[in-house]
Parts: C-alpha cells; structure tokens; sequence
C-alpha cells in the first residue's frame, strides 16, 4: 500500500510540474489547466494522507484501501473528460460557425467586387 | 447571385466535396430545368477543380475554409440563403445522382401545399430507382424507426434531394445536424411540428467520384444518425448557442 502511495504521490508531482511548464510556455491555456492543476493536488494531497484514505474506503465501504486511491482518482479523471468533451463540442460549434460566416462574407466581398 | 426580392424566390444550392467530373454537368442540368433560378455550389473545400468547374458552369460558389462535413456544408448554404432572403431553397447533390427535371415537381409541391419541407423520393412510387443492397436494408431500417416519431411514414429518409420553405431555412440556419444531416433533419423539423411532403423522382448512379458512404462506414453511420434522432428527440432548447451544429 505504502508503495502505491509513493507512486501516486510521484507521478501526482510530476503531473503537477507538466501542467505549470506547460501554462508558463503557453501550450495551455491557464482556464484549461485549473482542472489538471486540481487532480494533482487532490491525488497529492490524498497520497500524503493515509488516513483521510483509510477513513474514506471505511465511510464508503469499499474493501480496500488502493481501490478507493483508484476509484477516485479515475473519478477525477472521468469528469475532467467529459468536462473536456464538452469544451470540445463548443469549440467545434463555434470552429463550424466561424467557418461559415467567413466564407459568407468572403462570398459577400466577392460579389461587391464584381459589380 | 443578388438579395432575393420576389415572394417566390427560389435558390438552388448544391453541396460538392471532389465533384470535378460532375460538377459542370449538374449545373448545366439545372440551369436548363430551371433557367433564371440561382445555383449556389458550396465546396466543402474540395482538393480539386471543383470550385473553376462550377463558376466556368454559371453557378455562384461558396467555397469553405475548411472541411465542414455534409451538414455544415448544407447548413452555409442555408444560412445564406436566409440572409439573401430567398423563400425556397431545394438541395440538389453534386455528384448527378439527382435529376433536375424533378425540380419544378419539388417546388410547386412546397408552395401547393405550404409544408415545410418536400423530400425527393424514389420509392414513394416505383420508377426503377435502387439504392443497393445495404442502404436499401439502412432505408428499411430507418423508416421502421421513424414512423412513431414522425407520426406518419417516410419512404425514402435518406433522400438528400429535398426542397424547404423560409421557415424551415429559419430553423435550419440556427440548427442543423452536422453529418449525415437528412434523418436527423426531419426530427428537428417534427420539433417544431413542422410538415414534409415526398414527390416521387428518379436517381440515378453518380457521375463520377465515389460516395463519402462506404460499406464500412454504413455501421457507423446507423449509430450515429439512430443516437442523433434520439438525442433531437431529447434535446433542450433553453439557451441555444450560436452557430450549434443541431
């Protein structure tokens, strides 16, 4: 267990240090990197307690305490997902209309130059 | 091509991806059937001539600046035409499947009956049109699905060959489906219920090109649209947002 918490509490550092050199050379944006910046600290944080670990696998019941490490942090990361899908979706609406709208008023010009 | 003034308006657009080899023949076709009616080609950014072709043909060309898909082709044609202020539009696709001649058919049938939307199709009577094998299982399929939805029966669904009146523009404008978009259409149009009529025409094989379709994707293209219908069916319509691809 102990082990798996090094781990966690490693690979949670390393996340962390991803996300703020990728926001300080822009390749994120600092509105996208709140939620990556928050899984790590959580997995940080909850590697770092055994505890507050051992106390949520009894409150949840769940029969071991690695599984409730990995149930939550698959949990975090499901919800970023989806968070992102959603992020996507809008982009593509917005990528679609913009598109549209350009080529409209490219068509616009085009015509106005002709007369 | 100027701002529509008449109350009849009419513009016929036809979406083309890689139509070089049948391009200038729809048009023409067109062009004969319906002399003094607008043709807009939109090019969903074809990789080759298309976009000459078209204009050496007499049509006016909305070229995107990038590959949009069916729908987000269709639906720029559509919202200029609703800007333009034309009453009616009716797609015809650009690979010469569709026959022009059918097209005063699919007019006077929108403004006879004022529906919103008449569908071109080739089963609504038998006139030798096929649609091979697996789409014409896809077809069977998807009308068995439709019916409750739509309350009344719609023999050819998949008909990209349709005509629309300015409500449906309106509707079409802000919300359309991005691929595959005839199914899903006639779902967004039962929201607002809206009518559709079907005329019977003939089709014909392509011109030239091969179909985006291919029996591969035909798997992928039932799950998508089947979750498409069931997602318009559910959708909210609160706070639409702008540009939302339906």
């Amino acid at each position: 267990m102990d082990s798996l918490l090094h781990v966690t509490t490693v690979l949670s550092v390393v996340l962390l240090a991803m996300v703020l050199i990728s926001v300080r050379r822009a390749h994120i944006r600092v509105e996208y990197s709140v939620s990556w910046l928050l899984a790590a600290v959580a997995m940080l944080l909850l590697s770092l307690s055994r505890p507050v670990l051992d106390a949520i696998t009894r409150w949840t019941g769940v029969p071991d305490t690695p599984l409730t490490l990995f149930l939550m942090a698959g949990t975090v990361f499901l919800v970023m997902f989806f968070r992102f899908s959603v992020i996507l979706s809008h982009l593509r609406d917005d990528n679609v209309a913009l598109a549209q709208r350009v080529a409209m008023l490219e068509y616009r010009v085009r015509s106005f130059e002709q007369e | 091509m100027k701002p529509a003034s008449a109350t009849d308006a009419l513009l016929v657009i036809v979406p083309a991806l890689n139509e070089e080899g049948a391009i200038a023949e729809v048009v023409s076709q067109i062009r004969r059937h319906v002399p003094g009616v607008p043709v807009l080609v939109i090019d969903d950014c074809s990789a080759d001539g298309t976009i000459a072709v078209a204009r050496a043909a007499g049509a006016d060309v909305l070229p995107l600046a990038h590959h949009l898909g069916l729908g987000g082709c269709v639906q720029a044609g559509y919202k200029l035409a609703f800007e333009l202020g034309f009453q009616y539009v009716i797609r015809v696709d650009g690979d010469g499947q569709h026959d022009a001649a059918d097209i005063p058919a699919i007019l006077e049938r929108l403004k006879s009956t004022g529906c919103e939307m008449v569908i071109g199709s080739r089963f609504v009577e038998k006139n030798g049109s096929s649609a091979g094998m697996v789409r014409g299982l896809g077809i069977r399929f998807f009308r068995m699905v439709l019916r409750p939805i739509l309350g009344k029966p719609v023999h050819d669904p998949t008909s990209g060959f349709v005509g629309v009146n300015r409500r449906a523009l309106e509707v079409f404008s802000r919300s359309f489906p991005l691929e595959y978009p005839e199914i899903e259409a006639l779902v967004v149009l039962q929201r607002r219920r809206f009518r559709f009529e079907e005329v019977p025409v003939k089709m014909r094989p392509r011109m030239a090109g091969r179909s985006s379709i291919t029996a591969g994707k035909s798997l992928y293209y039932i799950v998508h649209v089947l979750l498409g219908v069931f997602v318009n069916i559910l959708k909210y319509d609160g706070r639409p947002r702008p540009g939302s691809g339906g």
